[in-house]
């Protein structure tokens, strides 16, 4: 008998495959659109209790403020979640940004070189860490919570331990609320940025093979170095990307203090790795969405923004905020049981 | 068929997930001081009925009955209270903690909570003494011991409770020759102790020498059995694979054509010591050895993914070393031995792992997608979808995936490191086919492997691998198994030692 790879008779006949494809699959879909249920749902539940202060248009606008800087951040963070790794030390990062920008606008330099200024200082501290994971192989874990303290410290000395006044630029207004003759631009400029990002990174992580060596390298690293995956290189771009994010997330985080604080967003690197986590990324590696992450980051503004409606003190609003995580990874996992 | 007065036995068995029916209706016994071989291809519900015999699954259907006694373990310590022990396939030991530590796991003596010592001690000498450790001292740290030992140190904790059914699921995959014939000593030991024990293997030389019957479990059904000694290994396959196999291993006339690789004196860090074999077109060559002869370390080192201290290596009109990512580019691709921790990214879909090789730094996915099928087509990759997260396939189509990246590709120069290793007779032959099929077009491919009826039967010229340096590659009318074995032990041999002959 002459073999043949296309007259193989123990095949199944691929149309019976091909119609099981037909069926949509509910648990799928759930799992999907699980974050978004979870923001539908509290959504839901705060207009039910304070229907007249929370589902208003100038609340929704504010909750989106108050998102942009987590939610920028945070999209670098679900690259390095979902490449298996973790950033520790963002909140750090954040803060030395929003210094660096204001001692820049102070020394008169121009408001678009202080940006870049920022931005560079971000990915500096990404190449840092990359550096400390790929050359002396450190966790990603270990690396960052060094840089975690590190990075706060050069901040603080940066700043002289105090404030850092910048004088008033365009800088200062790009998470404000619209005045009125600025209302056709729906949203503020921060609020614009972060979404155009967040739809850079969308592209970037369907369309490019970068993207999907991210997912290569989180899934099995192993894996990847044997198909032909620059492991460490793959990893340093993660992290200097992230760096990016982080400088960004620093400009909005200075816009909306209009000043370099270099004690700013201390603990805000949970907040971010929560965003992701909601979002349904796997903290082990090779799963994860910027949808998701997006959502995660609403649903955690919402939660605060609606505690306060509904004038419950902080320490509620943590315990409720602690309870969603836990819950979400419980249902994350319940999902993927399920399938 | 049926033993006198069974210990253990299994009646009408159903299981179900969902919509997958993993077991339906098993039916199984076993007799103390008797060897029951559970034989049947992968996925034919052998782990998911030895879960429920070990508690960690309640049966939807059926009966079990230990020693005249309804038996329904609610959970694994019951049924090691009960007497129902398991040794698996992986070692699960807890690597931090003491032998005696884990022997007593979960059943530590003690007084409200505070350990008795003393006891542990003595319970864990036992068990030790009796599976022939007597010379690795209770207060021994796991990972101290070697993985023979340490597999040792798990039959002592499943014995250690006074234990009348033992399971073995596959105990020798992960042994080296000599461990095997201390374990089916041991194992025979255990029998004349009057243990009941059940043997789960794939390998019909091991349930020849060790089972005194067998059942043959196939779609989750008991499809038949009997005993061991009056049974012909065809007629065994037969049953574990539903239909006779022919063609096992189908080979065409092939030209070999021009030198595509060549290897000079290789040596890597540690190993291989000096390997050198010419690769031609259309042609497949097969590397036996023992294992860690330093074969898959050759392969490696080939393919840029271990360093290489000294040696030649031309790829068509490449000289030198590279790296994984050159070697791609050059035509050469490898598939790893082992697919779970090296071969293939588990939670990612089909269509990802197919295509990681050769993935334009912008695509669409929708093209990805269409290619990837394919391929999968052209292997016959049982699946729903392309996007299926590749862990949900069987073992099988998990490697056809594997192999089928290496055709996306386009590979000239194929390694395939252990192609069928742990998968089932049915997609073995598939993917003898395929090796075949990628001969006549000219492509050139090693093998390594230690199952030698499959190297026999699949490759041209065998080359043998001992303490890392490389023989002749013969051409296969020159070589048998007795002759491999001489060469790949060092020494002389007798037949009865030639490993394996595994199923089919």
């Amino acid at each position: 008998m002459t073999p043949d790879i296309s007259q193989n008779p123990g095949a199944e006949p691929a149309s019976a495959l091909s119609n099981a494809r037909k069926v949509p699959d509910i648990s799928k879909i759930i799992d999907k659109i699980g974050p978004l249920l979870g923001l539908f749902f509290v959504v839901g539940l705060f207009t039910a209790l304070r229907p007249t202060t929370f589902p208003t248009i100038d609340n929704a606008q504010l909750i989106l403020l108050q998102t942009a800087v987590v939610a920028m951040a945070a999209l670098g963070m679900t690259l390095i979640i979902v490449s298996g790794g973790i950033d520790l030390s963002v909140g750090s990062n954040i803060a030395l940004c929003t210094v660096s920008i204001a001692l820049l606008l102070a020394k008169g330099v121009s408001p678009l070189l202080a940006i870049l200024g920022g931005v560079v200082t971000g990915m500096v501290c990404g190449l840092l860490i990359g550096l400390l994971i790929t050359r002396l192989k450190l966790s990603p874990f270990i690396a960052t919570l060094g840089m975690w303290g590190a990075v706060r410290g050069i901040a603080k000395g940066m700043a002289n331990e105090q404030t850092v006044v910048a004088p008033e630029t365009w800088l200062n207004s790009l998470l404000n609320t619209l005045p009125d003759n600025q209302k056709w631009m729906i949203f503020p400029a921060g609020v614009w940025m972060t979404l155009l990002f967040a739809l850079f990174v969308v592209l970037m992580l369907r369309f490019t093979r970068f993207g999907r060596h991210i997912f290569a390298v989180g899934s099995n690293e192993q894996t990847a170095r044997l198909c032909g995956v620059s492991v460490d290189t793959t990893k340093l771009a993660i992290y200097v990307l992230a760096g990016a994010f982080a400088g960004l997330a620093g400009l909005l985080q200075f816009s909306f203090l209009t000043l370099g604080d270099p004690t700013t967003a201390t603990g805000m690197e949970l907040d971010i790795i929560a965003a992701v986590v909601i979002g349904g990324a796997s903290l082990s590696g090779g799963q994860g969405s910027i949808l998701g992450t997006l959502i995660g980051a609403l649903i955690m503004t919402c939660v605060a923004n609606g505690c306060t409606k509904m004038e419950l003190a902080n320490w509620v609003q943590q315990i409720v905020t602690g309870g969603i995580i836990v819950a979400a990874v419980t249902l994350d996992r319940f999902r993927h049981k399920a399938t | 068929m049926t033993s006198p007065t069974p210990l253990l036995e299994m009646r009408g068995i159903k299981k179900r997930f969902g919509a997958t029916i993993a077991l339906d209706g098993v039916d199984l016994q076993v007799a103390a001081g008797e060897v029951l071989a559970l034989v049947g291809e992968n996925g034919a519900g052998k782990s998911t009925l030895m879960k429920v015999l070990s508690g960690a699954h309640a049966p939807d259907e059926g009966q079990m009955i230990l020693g005249e006694q309804n038996y329904a373990p609610k959970d694994p310590l019951e049924a090691r209270r009960r007497g129902v022990a398991m040794i698996y396939q992986e070692l699960s030991l807890a690597p931090h903690l003491t032998a005696a530590e884990n022997i007593l796991l979960g059943v530590e003596p003690n007084t409200g909570g505070v350990l008795k010592r003393g006891e542990m001690q003595s319970v864990a000498r036992d068990a030790l003494n009796q599976v022939g450790l007597s010379h690795v001292s209770p207060n021994t740290q796991v990972a101290l011991l070697s993985v023979a030992e340490r597999q040792l140190v798990e039959i002592a904790r499943a014995i250690a409770l006074n234990s009348r059914v033992l399971v073995f699921d596959e105990p020798t995959s992960s042994l080296t020759q000599r461990d095997i014939v201390r374990l089916f000593e041991l194992v025979k030991r255990l029998r004349e102790q009057g243990q009941a024990i059940i043997y789960i293997s794939h390998f019909l030389e091991e349930v020849r020498e060790l089972s005194d019957r067998f059942t043959v479990l196939r779609d989750g059904r008991s499809v038949g059995g009997g005993v061991t000694s009056q049974a012909k290994n065809s007629d065994i396959i037969a049953m574990m694979v539903g239909r006779s196999v022919e063609d096992l291993y189908p080979r065409s006339v092939r030209e070999p054509g021009e030198v595509v690789l060549e290897v000079e004196h290789l040596q890597g860090a540690p190993k291989p010591q000096n390997a050198s074999l010419q690769l031609r077109r259309g042609e497949v060559v097969g590397i036996a050895g023992l294992v860690g002869a330093g074969r898959t370390e050759f392969l490696r080192a080939i393919f840029g993914l271990d360093a290489v201290k000294r040696g030649k290596v031309t790829l068509g009109h490449f000289t030198g070393n590279a790296t994984p990512a050159q070697r791609w580019n050059q035509g050469l691709g490898m598939v790893s031995e082992d697919r779970k921790i090296e071969g293939l990214a588990l939670n990612l879909g089909i269509n990802e792992n197919l295509t990681m090789t050769k993935l334009p730094a912008f695509f669409n996915p929708a093209q990805r997608d269409k290619e990837a099928t394919t391929w999968a087509d052209k292997l016959f990759v049982k699946r729903r979808a392309v996007t299926q997260p590749i862990g949900d396939l069987s073992g099988g189509n998990q490697q056809k995936v594997a192999i089928a990246r290496l055709l996306y590709h386009g590979c000239d120069v194929l390694l395939l490191d252990e192609p069928t290793r742990g998968i089932d007779v049915g997609s073995k032959t598939e993917i003898y086919r395929v090796i075949d099929e990628l001969a006549r077009e000219g492509r050139a491919i090693i093998i390594v492997s230690s199952y030698l009826p499959e190297l026999l039967g699949t490759c041209d010229r065998i080359a043998v691998m001992c303490r890392g340096v490389l023989g002749e590659a013969k051409p296969i009318a020159q070589v048998t198994e007795h002759s491999i074995m001489v060469e790949a032990t060092g020494t002389e041999v007798h037949a009865a030692e030639i490993p394996h002959a595994e199923a089919a």
